[in-house]
């Protein structure tokens, strides 16, 4: 008789950007000047918009709104290495994905008025509907990979959900699938410390959220999610594994969502100030900003450009919101089946 | 022709709408090397590989999750749930998904998948492998419910199931998957979703029924000059139909095996109060399952609708 250990993992965590603006050369990934540039230009526009929906909410012209503040490195740090032929299965929760692959900001706002049309993607981007039931939309990347696998067109899928996600079965089913079929498929799981009012470390008993890949044999990485570099370094990995066959990842990203969850939450009822404001100093467009100005890639002008820039850019969207016409209610039947059915038809008299 | 049973019937259907169009996929526990439990899905990992004929592992809202997304990318899968009482995990994804796809994304992306499933008691079988809970999924706008009766009919709904736009779950009656052997063209044809049969025409009184349960109507009816309608499609079913058959008739039994309340014989019921009430002769009346837990083989046969039940209802509507 013998006892020996027959399988062991390791977690590994990537951070090459620190709070100080300094990097680690050694895992840097290779990004043009260029690039960076547009990255640090998408997150002060992810930003300047959560805020622009936060304050049109207020004033009562968006309906409900989950705010990214905080999250703009995990979310763009991410989306920026997609290819236009991957498929992105969003949560609610996931602004700076739909600005960073190019979704036009007219109809998010527009969906978050509370109007589906905001919510039918232009033909080209390949991203689906916002997913309000938690975790569920995991299984979807999961589907379109295999499809797309069986089809032998290279595409990668990417789901993003959140820490609370992890602890759904849609989690447990989807990376199980994937991980047996080997799918070209990557979950980013933006680990904001709070689903809601619960904490982290009551989510689940595991230390990691990325250990939980090795359970149904794909790789897990965490990465600090305030890191863009990190982020972006450890996607790529993912998505050209992914397209080599290498098979799925799933990559946690640290961070912290530091407003409340929506605009229908209060989190001073079940967090700290103490603690949001340790991780306000962890932010993630000022560690950019750091790196870039000493690189000379940043300046006052430079970004009073980016701000004027997106502030126009958002109010141009925020006209065109609100400029549509509203829809009439006979669409509320147009989308259920392909044709209507005959009491629908009736139904639809009254209108 | 060759005579067929329902599975072989099924398993006709499915293989050559994987022959027509290679966007055709199954997918599920044990649909592949195994054939199905029942056999359904029987030489299709032979003829067109693994990657066609999926053996999934053991995850209902993996199967329909999954389905869901090879659908929206364009294929048309069809899913299986190895028995109707295992549907329940899966329901989130079918309700929160499939069924919402074509309206959350205001017609940019669609879910054309099957899910076929066996259902009904009648086999003694073990705890949930006798569910009929069709009104559920009745009940919830964006997907077609359908049962199929025959053999015949079970390959042309099926078919047409395949080849819909929309999200189809595909009811299997368990008890007829071998009880009847007719005659299946081998080449293509398609029942129209949406459309009820009247399997027998009649003046005295209309009889609304699907699945295992036209066949006890049939023997029921004997020497009553009944009009016996297989419902077919059960959402959204074919009130035209219904409504001409009653106003001729003027009386109305309703014969399922699910449960009565909540049961889609009451959606039924309700539409002739609405639409035909003036036509009717007597109260409508009801045969269903008891509102109880579909109970084990022992008790099984006291709780389906028996021959007995249904005259006794035909005769009760007779006195008015
Ligand atoms: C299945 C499901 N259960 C509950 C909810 C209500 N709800 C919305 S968000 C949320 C917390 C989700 O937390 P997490 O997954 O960490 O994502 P985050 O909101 O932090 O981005 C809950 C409980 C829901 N939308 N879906
Ligand atoms: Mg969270």
């Amino acid at each position: 008789m013998t006892e020996k250990i027959i399988e062991s993992f390791q977690v590994k965590r990537i951070e090459i950007l620190d709070e100080k603006g300094d990097i680690d050369e050694s895992l840097m990934p290779s990004i043009s000047e260029q690039n960076i540039l547009k990255i640090y230009e998408l997150m002060i526009l992810a930003r300047m918009f959560d805020q622009r929906a936060l304050k049109l909410q207020r004033e009562g012209r968006l309906g409900t709104y989950a705010p990214i503040l905080g999250q703009e490195a995990s979310q763009i740090g991410s989306a920026f290495v997609l290819n236009k032929s991957d498929w992105v299965f969003p949560s609610y929760r996931e602004s700076g994905v739909y600005i960073t692959i190019g979704y036009p900001l007219h109809m998010i706002l527009q969906y978050w008025a509370g109007d589906e049309r905001g919510l039918k993607s232009p033909i080209g981007l390949n991203i689906l509907p916002v997913s309000i039931p938690v975790g569920t939309q995991i299984l979807h990347a999961a589907g379109v990979a295999m499809a797309a696998k069986y089809r032998k067109e290279k595409i990668c899928t990417v789901a993003y959900f959140g820490d609370g996600g992890t602890s759904k079965g849609d989690f447990h089913e989807g990376l199980n699938i994937a991980g047996v079929f080997k799918l070209p498929a990557v979950f980013i799981c933006q680990n904001n410390q709070w689903a809601i009012s619960l904490p982290r470390e009551k989510q689940t008993a595991a230390k990691t959220l990325a250990q939980k890949a090795y359970a149904y044999g794909i790789e897990g990485l965490q990465v600090d999610g305030n890191d863009v570099f990190a982020v972006y370094k450890t996607t790529e990995y993912a998505l050209n594994k992914a397209r080599e066959g290498g098979g799925p990842t799933l990559i946690e990203t640290v961070t912290y969502r530091i407003s409340d969850h929506t605009t229908a939450d209060d989190a001073t009822r079940y967090r700290s100030k103490e603690e949001v404001e340790i991780w306000k100093a962890k932010d993630p467009i000022q560690r950019l900003k750091l790196f870039m100005e000493k690189r000379g890639l940043w300046s006052e002008r430079y970004h009073k450009y980016v701000e004027d820039k997106s502030m126009s850019t958002i109010d141009e969207a925020v006209k065109t919101a609100e400029s549509k016409e509203l829809p009439t209610p006979p669409e509320m039947f147009s989308y259920i089946y392909e044709k209507l059915t005959p009491r629908q038809k009736k139904e639809l008299k009254d209108f | 022709m060759p005579k067929l049973n329902m599975v072989q019937a099924i398993n006709l259907a499915l293989k050559e709408e994987m022959k027509r169009d290679n966007s055709v996929i199954v997918i599920g526990e044990d649909v592949g090397k195994n054939g199905g439990v029942f056999r359904t899905t029987e030489g299709l990992y032979d003829e067109f590989g693994p990657e066609r004929a999926i053996d999934t592992p053991l995850s209902e809202s993996g199967i329909i999750g999954t389905a869901i997304g090879m659908a929206v990318y364009g294929l048309r899968p069809v899913a299986e749930i190895q028995f109707m009482g295992f549907i329940y995990s899966a329901i989130d994804q079918i309700f929160s998904h499939a069924a919402r796809i074509r309206y959350r994304s205001r017609g940019r992306y669609t879910c054309p998948i099957v899910i076929r499933t066996p259902y009904g008691a009648g086999v003694k079988a073990l705890e949930l492998h006798s569910e009929s809970t069709e009104a559920f999924f009745c009940h919830m706008p964006g997907i077609k419910v359908i049962v199929p009766s025959t053999p015949y009919h079970a390959k042309g709904l099926l078919t047409s199931a395949i080849r819909d736009p929309d999200p189809v779950i595909f009811l299997e009656p368990t008890k007829l998957y071998r009880m009847i052997k007719e005659d299946v063209p081998e080449d293509d044809y398609t029942i129209h979703l949406g459309k009820a049969r009247i399997v027998q025409e009649g003046n005295d009184i209309t009889i609304v029924t699907w699945g295992n349960m036209l066949h006890r109507t049939l023997q029921a009816i004997e020497g009553y000059d009944a009009e016996v309608i297989d419902l077919m499609t059960l959402h959204p079913f074919d009130e035209e139909t219904l409504l001409n058959s009653v106003k001729k008739t003027g009386r109305v039994v309703i014969v399922h095996e699910a449960p009565k309340t909540c049961g889609l014989g009451a959606e039924i019921s309700a539409t002739f109060a609405e639409e035909a009430i003036l036509y009717l002769k007597a109260p409508i009346i009801r045969v269903a399952g008891y509102d109880v837990i579909i109970p084990l083989p022992k008790l099984e046969d006291y709780y389906i609708p028996s021959i007995e039940r249904i005259r006794k209802a035909i005769d009760e509507t007779l006195k008015y």
